[in-house]
């Protein structure tokens, strides 16, 4: 049973929470480090960091990432760039603006606690990342460059090309790396975590397969730190590498830890628009080309399939200017998605099927020249080349939004521990930071605040009451642990069907996209929460899992996620339709404005929606955590 | 659009492999390599044939995860690019293509077209890093680097460690990933403490991995999917030079 949820927030002043925090907490000595093991899942930025600083540190740490090395995790693709309030431009950043920026850009269903000490560290991430020598643009001068995201009126954001992610995870991979040399992080590549171990209703242990081998193991620590990234795959479609999943927190779910705010998936305004019925993925072209590219469709319906240039300006709607003239095309991405679908929803969209707007460098050619672009977006511009066959230094490139991010994760609490002691939370995969709504450069941010400054600073007050109390992974609980992965393993091969798991999956991602994606409503998400289910029935009666399960099996790998993501699809739609607002990305076209922007209801629903596992076939149960502003005022969002 | 295909079929590290013919039909050309080769494992499973094993994740370029060797040339015909990032467009209808795993003694077979390429992490865990402790670091401003090193070094670092250069070097020669890396670090002030003992360790560690030596043909250089340039490896070599010299200086 779960009491009331306790988000640990410490006393005192919004502005050292965090520093009195800290002057708190229980440490753990250098001496009794080495006695401690520590269990790291996925090699992101937030699990890259933290199991680099918890080796760093004197801990024991067993890191497991499911790709043939750490340095290919997700994280790899981020383009843009990274937040911080260093106010090196001079143009009226600081910590509060940072903090306000992104508790208003996540439409207020944050914590404000936690994303002031996000906006508080950020500033040591940049003195961290240059430190280890991530080559972060810089001017003439030798000091480092800036460039202005989404949802902000400064220029806040430190990029390097249009790798900055890339970049950074190097970083967190090298310093990875030379903990792997020193003994004290141990790398388990290829190895996905099948399901948590829990012993005295505390988190202890995991039990993984080896990808390569087939081979079932059990590992037992002191504490589990999942980092495994977000669950944006279970549309199928989206930014997200082939190989992202929910298990780990699914599992984790299933084992007791609460599921907070599914429902707040983020929906990116710019990526190349679908182009096939096989398409595998698609690929994010950076929010930073809307500093320099202007958002258009035809005014006129008929106009849509004329060649760009021979629209006149006079018959172009840029209407993300016309929308929100203060913001213009660097409205927040949930904003920015939904007017696009909105104007192809008019029939203006442009392109095949009609489901694309301009993003047209025109002008930016014109006043810098093509160098300048070329310079600062052409990695972008090549990609775009390569997918499309178009160049878009001649021709506007075509967009549509596309599933990027998920705001909602595991429920983590101040100090980034689940409702299960024991088991901490960190990056993507928990609900902290971002809110209804992440704004852009602030995915690394939190990846890395989490991973070198919060968890290596929270971890100890746990760990310092848990000497000697690792289990033996011979206990019951890791047998019965073992026991559940391989019945499962023997299930999905045992069905022999006729259906690819992909099949299943992309039919999965089209429903939701249709009912759970850029706007929802109540007809909508019961219709998926009755479809969903029969579909996994058909999915358990009619895969088909070739090969066996010692070996590299990579459709018995895609089978289990698919198996997760058909369950996890149906919690997503209860949460979507338990929140009867609308709220950043999740927009219930029940509730807005007059002007068609989301509108929230902050007396009923300024809250955190927490879902407690109930047993298979039983609805979950809700917790809500309610989001108390102090600090700040709710108000309705404007970017006009 | 519709193809022949010599795909690489082997079990196993330890048994052999060989050459197998498949057809694909229908293909869009704005079909991606890879959705081309899910296609064809879509319809051997529905044959009751196992798919064929290959590696890929993000899918546009950056992860380093996808490594076929496609008509012989290392990530295929279009470069610069990951394969990946190939698409139909650049076949001829009918064409026959041959798709192996990039083949590189320091790279095991694992299955099909999947090798194993831990021995890059290997090279990286020698010495590829700055020994940075989180919560020591200076203000960032602190030490202002000249543009054109940081441009030199972001170009350095941009390598995605596919492994490409080693599969297209008639010597297997992985002289053109630790240059990269070599050369990042080097060319920043953040890395130069370490510079001498990280040169001398990744290249000692490179060689016991089993990769040959560079003798400048420039194979790397021309499948590279980050366009590293082959000027890196003379850097390297330089850098290699100077810290024996320092050693044997006694410096």
């Amino acid at each position: 049973m779960i009491g009331a949820l306790d988000p640990k927030i410490p006393p005192g002043p919004l502005a050292q929470k965090w520093r009195n925090h800290r002057d708190h907490v229980r440490l753990v000595s250098p001496n009794n480090r080495r006695k401690f093991e520590v269990i790291v899942v996925g090699t992101g930025l937030a699990g890259g960091s933290t199991a680099a600083t918890l080796g760093e540190l004197g801990y024991q740490v067993k890191c497991f990432c499911f790709q043939d090395s750490p340095r290919r995790a997700h994280s790899i693709a981020a383009q843009g760039g990274i937040n911080a309030a260093k106010n090196y431009q001079n143009d009226g950043d600081s910590v509060y603006r940072l903090f306000y920026d992104t508790i208003k850009g996540g439409d207020f269903r944050s914590r404000e606690a936690n994303v002031y000490r996000l906006a508080e560290i950020a500033n040591n991430i940049i003195d961290q990342c240059v430190a280890q020598g991530v080559p972060f643009a810089r001017e003439y001068s030798g000091y480092l460059a800036n460039r202005s995201f989404g949802g902000a009126q400064v220029s806040r954001t430190f990029y390097a090309r249009g790798q900055t992610g890339q970049q950074l995870l190097l970083g967190c991979y090298q310093a990875l790396c030379r903990q792997v040399a020193a003994g004290t992080v141990r790398m388990f590549p290829q190895t996905e975590m099948l399901d948590l171990v829990i012993v005295d209703g505390q988190a202890k242990g995991v039990i993984t397969r080896n990808l390569r081998s087939g081979k079932i193991e059990r590992h037992a620590a002191d504490a589990v730190v999942l980092a495994s990234g977000g669950y944006g795959n279970v549309f199928y479609l989206s930014t997200n590498a082939r190989g992202s999943n929910v298990t780990a927190t699914y599992r984790a779910y299933k084992r007791g830890a609460l599921f907070a705010n599914p429902s707040f998936t983020q929906i990116h305004p710019t990526c190349i628009p679908v182009s096939g019925d096989y398409q595998s993925k698609l690929t994010l072209m950076s929010e930073s080309l809307r500093n320099d590219g202007r958002v258009w469709v035809p005014k006129r319906k008929e106009d849509r399939f004329k060649p760009p240039n021979e629209i006149p300006e006079a018959d172009r709607d840029y209407y993300l200017e016309r929308k929100y003239p203060s913001y213009g095309n660097l409205a927040p991405r949930d904003i920015s998605s939904r007017a696009a679908k909105e104007v192809c929803d008019e029939g203006r969209g442009v392109g095949p099927g009609g489901r694309g707007v301009y993003l047209d460098f025109a002008d930016a050619i014109e006043r810098l020249g093509e160098s300048t672009i070329r310079e600062r977006y052409g990695n972008l511009f090549e990609v775009y080349e390569k997918i499309t066959g178009e160049e878009a230094y001649k021709v506007p490139m075509r967009i549509y939004p596309a599933v990027h991010y998920t705001m909602g994760g595991l429920w983590v609490d101040y100090n980034l521990m689940s409702n299960v002691p024991g088991l901490f939370v960190i990056g993507e995969a928990n609900f902290s930071d971002h809110g209804a709504n992440r704004l852009g450069a602030s995915a690394l941010m939190q990846g890395l605040a989490d991973g070198y400054f919060v968890l290596p600073n929270t971890l100890p007050n746990y760990l310092a009451g848990q000497m000697r109390k690792r289990p033996s992974p011979d206990c019951p609980e890791f047998q019965e642990a073992e026991e559940i992965v391989r019945a499962r393993i023997e299930k999905l091969l045992k069905v022999n069907g006729t259906r690819s798991p992909d099949s299943f999956h992309r039919e999965l991602g089209l429903l939701l996209w249709d009912k759970c994606g850029m706007s929802r409503n109540e007809n909508g998400l019961r219709e998926a929460l009755r479809k969903i289910p029969e579909l996994r029935v058909d999915f358990w009666r009619d895969v088909r899992v070739p090969g066996d399960e010692e070996d590299y099996n990579q459709s018995l790998e895609r089978a289990g996620r698919v198996a997760d993501f058909l369950e996890f699809a149906e919690l997503m739609c209860v949460d979507a339709l338990e929140r009867d607002e609308s709220a950043g990305a999740h927009f219930r076209d029940e509730h807005q404005t007059p002007e068609g922007e989301a509108l929230r209801d902050d007396e009923n629903h300024a809250a955190v929606f927490a879902w407690e596992f109930q047993g298979e076939g039983r609805p979950p149960k809700l917790h809500r955590e309610s989001l108390n502003f102090e600090n700040v005022h709710l108000a309705q969002r404007s970017y006009k | 659009m519709n193809f022949r295909l010599k795909i690489w079929r082997q079990k196993n590290r330890q048994l052999p492999g060989k050459l197998a013919d498949y057809k694909v039909n229908d293909i869009s050309p704005d079909t991606s390599f890879l959705e081309m080769l899910d296609i064809l494992n879509e319809d051997l499973l529905q044959a009751g044939e196992e798919p064929v094993a290959f590696d890929s994740d993000c899918r546009e370029g950056i992860c380093g995860t996808c490594s076929l060797t496609v008509n012989g040339e290392a990530h295929g015909p279009d470069h610069p690019g990951a394969v990946c990032e190939l698409y139909m467009r650049k076949f001829r209808d009918g064409d026959t293509i041959t798709i192996e795993p990039f083949r590189v003694g320091a790279f095991p077979i694992v299955k099909d077209l999947v090798i194993d390429r831990s021995a890059l992490d290997r090279i990286v865990q020698a010495g590829g890093f700055v020994s940075a402790r989180a919560g020591s670091a200076p203000e960032a401003n602190s030490i202002p680097v000249p543009k054109q090193d940081a441009d030199l070094a972001m170009e350095a670092a941009a390598c995605i460690g596919c492994g490409a250069c080693a599969a297209a070097c008639p010597n297997g020669s992985a002289m053109l990933f630790t240059a990269a890396k070599v050369s990042h670090l080097s060319f920043l002030p953040h890395g130069r403490p370490e510079r001498d003992r990280r040169v001398l360790k990744m290249v000692q560690v490179m060689d016991a991995q089993g990769f040959g030596n560079c003798t400048n043909t420039y194979e790397c250089e021309a499948v590279c999917p980050a366009e590293i340039s082959a000027s890196f490896i003379s850097k390297l070599n330089r850098e290699h030079g100077r810290a024996q010299l320092r050693r044997c200086m006694g410096e």
